[in-house]
């Protein structure tokens, strides 16, 4: 087994270079001195103020996917859909991988990191470390650049802006749903979800 | 910059998964990840603990190559197809590039063409210079392809962008035969090179461009 140092050193990701670890003043970032990446940050957002952030967006995000996106019209027919909606069009049009893409990269896997992270930080917030602890964060860790919420939002941008030379558009309010979750991913893009390690946390019971 | 230390001189190694600091057990100097099983696990997140990641070069050159041979008829074959009453219309990625441009929205046209051309070709030229390098062990301008590197992770994934609009075309114009939209082969050759670029780029391990014999200056 290595042995470990949690607290005294810290090695940059993308450079291997070893730094003693500093208690950061609000609003200071760490970079690596040779390859200049970010090494750490300070912890603008409590665990409260995360799981706060988590909940409003699992809000959002059941709106942005019961609610209709867009609504096409043309001589007096009307058309509009869902996410699921589109995963379901294209499966029948014979392009399932993109259908499979669709559905985990804007539904499951952005349902899963927010299960995650609810999870974790709720027990977090009680001081304890949530059942499952170490297999949740790797998994969330793995997770990494696969939810792709904040790039249907434009790619809607996109369709609207095609659609509108043939049809009457209307927005719908899935995709001010989406406008919000985005803003909220964006929030949280800041966030160094490995500080969920070093909390000083009790094993779960 | 030999001042600064690096974590194999020291005999520690970074966990790629919690970025908890350990020790290499003495004698134990081989996790260099070649293919031999002698890694350790993290003692905090029980993922294997590696110097590099694992065939890195291997995979990143398979991986890219793959992605180049999709984007080919990704480019060539139509993603979409819009048809109405009299006509049928099979679009190609730079054809709908056009046509957003002369539909009035040069804008649009150019945040589309950035995802789904530039950014795609920028991965496979900055990935293979980045790779190139990196094998040869080479000094020139680390810190601009370190640089480099990240900027390659953090658009990579805004290429869906076509792919996305493609299915909520699909999705949303159904006039029976009045008017329709179809996804055609070239929007699935599509979503598998942004995929496997992201993969790709996720198997390169930018510690290489800083292994290199030469020094800095």
């Amino acid at each position: 087994m290595g042995k470990a140092f949690p607290e005294k050193l810290l090695i940059c990701e993308h450079c291997d270079t070893v730094y003693r670890r500093r208690v950061l003043e609000r609003g200071e970032v760490a970079r690596c001195a040779l390859c200049a990446a970010e090494l750490e940050r300070y912890h603008l957002l409590s665990v409260n103020a995360m799981l706060a952030l988590i909940l409003t967006a699992a809000i959002v995000f059941v709106q942005a996917n019961l609610w209709p996106i867009v609504t096409l019209g043309l001589s007096g027919q009307h058309s509009s859909t869902t996410l699921w909606g589109v995963i379901l069009a294209m499966w029948r049009e014979h392009s399932q991988v993109v259908s499979v893409l669709v559905a985990t990269t804007l539904f499951f896997f952005p349902l899963l990191k927010m299960s995650l992270l609810g999870w974790l930080l709720w027990f977090a917030r009680g001081g304890r470390r949530a059942p499952g602890f170490v297999p949740l964060m790797v998994i969330l860790h793995r997770l990494g650049p696969w939810t792709m919420s904040e790039v249907f939002v434009l790619g809607a941008l996109v369709a609207i802006v095609k659609a509108h030379t043939y049809f009457d558009v209307t927005a719908d309010p899935g995709i001010y749903a989406y406008a919000a979750l985005t803003l909220l991913i964006t929030i949280f893009a800041g966030v160094d979800l490995r500080q969920l390690w070093d909390e000083d946390l009790e094993p779960a019971a | 910059m030999s001042a600064l230390p690096r974590a194999a001189e020291l005999g520690l190694i970074a966990c790629t998964v919690c970025g908890l600091v350990c020790r290499n057990v003495p004698g134990d100097a081989q996790l260099d990840g070649d293919g031999v099983d002698d890694a350790m696990a993290c003692p905090r997140c029980a993922s294997t603990l590696r110097r590099r990641k694992p065939d890195s070069f291997a995979r990143t050159w398979a991986l890219l190559i793959a992605a180049f041979l999709m984007y080919i008829p990704a480019n060539v074959l139509p993603i979409m197809r819009t048809a109405s009453l009299n006509d049928i219309d099979d679009n190609t990625i730079i054809s709908g590039v056009v046509e957003l441009w002369r539909a009035g929205s040069p804008n649009l046209a150019v945040i589309v063409f950035t995802a789904s051309i530039v950014v795609p070709v920028l991965k496979f030229l900055a990935l293979s210079v980045l790779l190139v390098s990196s094998q040869r062990g080479s000094g020139w301008a680390r810190l601009q392809r370190a640089k480099l590197y990240r900027l390659v992770e953090l658009i990579g994934y805004w290429s869906m962008l076509d792919v996305f609009v493609v299915a909520l075309l699909t999705a949303l114009v159904r006039f029976s035969v009045l008017s329709l939209v179809e996804p055609l082969p070239g929007v699935i050759f599509f979503g598998l090179t942004v995929v496997l670029t992201m993969f790709a780029s996720m198997s390169f391990d930018p510690r290489l461009i800083w292994d290199g014999k030469d020094s800095d200056d």
